[in-house]
């Protein structure tokens, strides 16, 4: 539905997006992840015919953005970031406007805005004026006003930034409503949100693409990789370290990162496919050390992000 | 057209939902009132000349004053993202935002139309000059709208687009009173820039279409280069 084609941005000398590909298909809630200026708003703005790329293009149903802007802007429903509406208007009236320029008739008009802010659960501060509204509010109007015209692709540039637990819950639920009939492209950083969310993540990192799949392929990809933590008291950290290299299957022992004050803390890296629980537990249990904590985890999408991300930092 | 008419409809509405629409008009009808009645009756004259030849110094403040929230403001909240994704083409926002200036402009004009009425009560007013210093004034108005909106598109500072704005219409006010200060060579150019010299023709009821077509030219130039700032943001 929407082939993103060695798109390039360029702000001044600065790369913010460096030829990248990537489709989006029908139907889709598409995650677009990477670190604070990774590109994602750029990526998006030019989606939404707000800014035009240097070189590449993205095509949506087959229009060009740079040849067909408008055509484009009538299926898409789009939310900046922080959502930036007018405060001194009041909420009817603003999505009153947004319909008059999303050119919906008057008697659709009507029902279209009863039936969002029954949706968007703005129904009670529809005759207050934006700026009187708090950050949660906001965002729903701002989610409302995106979808105003029926919209078959709704992007939506970090749309649970700023709120609180309770309304991120409820925003995404509203975004699961809708990704169940259109096709949704949302950004964030906050991993669980597209864990929670997504269909599919892109992560962008520096302007690329670091990585394209759905959650389960991301974790395949990232090779599996197990890890062992272990927290003993009564040791010596040279002592286990010795002992413990000497179980095959572990590949590293790493200092682990722990807020316990007790103890030795570890963390310890096991060769893909092996299951080196128990004869972990039996060095332990040889010795004298008491065992505080010892719980296996593989790699969480926090985990990939951070080694997709990191790498090429250097 | 439709969406020129909506954003149009859309800036008037925000200027008279905030407070700032009445004061301006209560500022412009005070002053104007002021200083065309303070010597209107020394002259023992039936005329509005004195309070056309006010209108251009005195516009040039209050229009800026207008005009200069019309793209800062949109640029400091990023609203303009959420405007340029709607629907809509960057010649429709600023022929809305402009017309919407515009009107604001012919909205506090409209209750000056009572001293004509209250002098032509005490003399006999000379219709010609009046009629032609209104269309001299809306023409005036719609230039100085123009540069304000050229000015607000060049900032994120509402401050900054307004001062910008009211040295434009100032120096187009002003400079073909300062004509003696300039060199031989320039000084036709100059004198034609002035859009004083121009009102002052049509304010006499002379409709000339050299008159016309300045305030028509710097109009339309004005607003095509603020349809070059905005697109060089792209």
């Amino acid at each position: 539905m929407i082939e993103v084609t060695n798109l390039t941005k360029y702000y001044g000398d600065l790369c913010a997006l460096d030829h990248i590909d990537f489709k989006i298909h029908k139907g889709e809630v598409l995650g677009l992840l990477g670190p604070n200026g990774a590109g994602k708003t750029t990526c998006m703005r030019i989606l939404t015919c707000y800014l035009n790329p240097s070189e590449g293009d993205i095509t949506v149903k087959g229009t060009k953005v740079t040849e067909n802007p408008r055509s484009i802007k009538q299926i898409m429903g789009y939310l900046p970031e922080n959502a930036p509406l007018y405060p001194e208007m009041l909420v009817y009236d603003y999505l009153n406007y947004v319909a008059d320029t999303r050119g919906l008739s008057r008697n659709v008009k009507e029902n279209r805005i009863r039936e969002l802010s029954g949706m968007c659960g703005i129904r009670e501060v529809m005759h207050q004026s934006i700026g009187e509204l708090s950050k949660g509010y906001k965002q729903r109007v701002g989610l409302a006003q995106a979808m105003m015209g029926d919209p078959e692709i709704l992007v939506l540039d970090e749309p649970t930034s700023g709120l609180d637990p309770n309304q991120i819950v409820e925003i995404r639920e509203i975004i699961r409503e809708i990704g169940r009939k259109k096709t949704v492209i949302l950004s964030t950083h906050i991993l669980s949100e597209a864990e929670a969310t997504c269909d599919r993540v892109v992560i962008i990192h520096r302007g690329r693409i670091v990585a394209d799949g759905n959650m389960a392929e991301l974790k395949e990809n990232a090779g599996r990789d197990t890890r062992i933590e272990l927290i003993l008291e009564n040791a010596r950290e040279k002592d286990v370290r010795e002992k413990l290299s000497k179980i095959p299957g572990i590949s590293g022992i790493e200092p682990g990162a722990s807020t316990e004050e007790k103890g030795i803390h570890l963390s310890l890296s096991v060769h893909p496919g092996k299951d080196v629980r128990g004869s972990v537990y039996q060095v332990v249990k040889d010795s004298d050390w008491g065992l505080l904590e010892f719980h296996r985890h593989s790699k969480s999408l926090e985990n990939i992000f951070r080694e997709l991300t990191k790498e090429n930092v250097q | 057209m439709k969406q020129i008419v909506n954003i149009m409809r859309k800036e008037l509405s925000s200027y008279f939902v905030s407070p700032i629409a009445y004061i301006v008009i209560a500022i412009f009808l005070v002053v104007t009132g002021w200083f065309f009645f303070s010597t209107f009756f020394l002259y023992n004259q039936a005329s509005m000349r004195g309070f056309f030849s006010l209108l251009p110094v005195i516009l040039s403040f209050v229009i800026p004053a207008v005009t200069m929230k019309l793209f800062s403001e949109e640029f400091n909240r990023g609203s303009f993202e959420m405007l340029m994704t709607l629907p809509v083409n960057r010649l429709e926002v600023i022929m809305g935002k402009f017309l919407a200036a515009m009107g604001f402009a012919m909205a506090m004009l409209l209750p000056t139309v009572v001293y004509a009425i209250t002098i032509s009560g005490l003399g006999e007013l000379d219709p010609g000059p009046v009629i032609g210093g209104y269309i001299g004034a809306i023409l005036l108005g719609g230039l100085f709208s123009a540069v304000g909106l050229f000015a607000s598109s060049l900032t994120r500072n509402q401050i900054i687009a307004f001062i910008i704005a009211m040295a434009i219409c100032f120096f187009l006010t002003m400079i073909d009173k300062m004509l003696f200060f300039l060199p031989q060579g320039i000084l036709g150019i100059m004198s034609y820039l002035g859009a004083d010299f121009h009102f002052r023709n049509i304010a006499r009821g002379v409709l000339d279409s050299r008159d016309l077509i300045y305030f028509v030219s710097m109009t339309f130039i004005a607003l095509y280069g603020t349809s070059l700032v905005i697109q060089k943001r792209k």
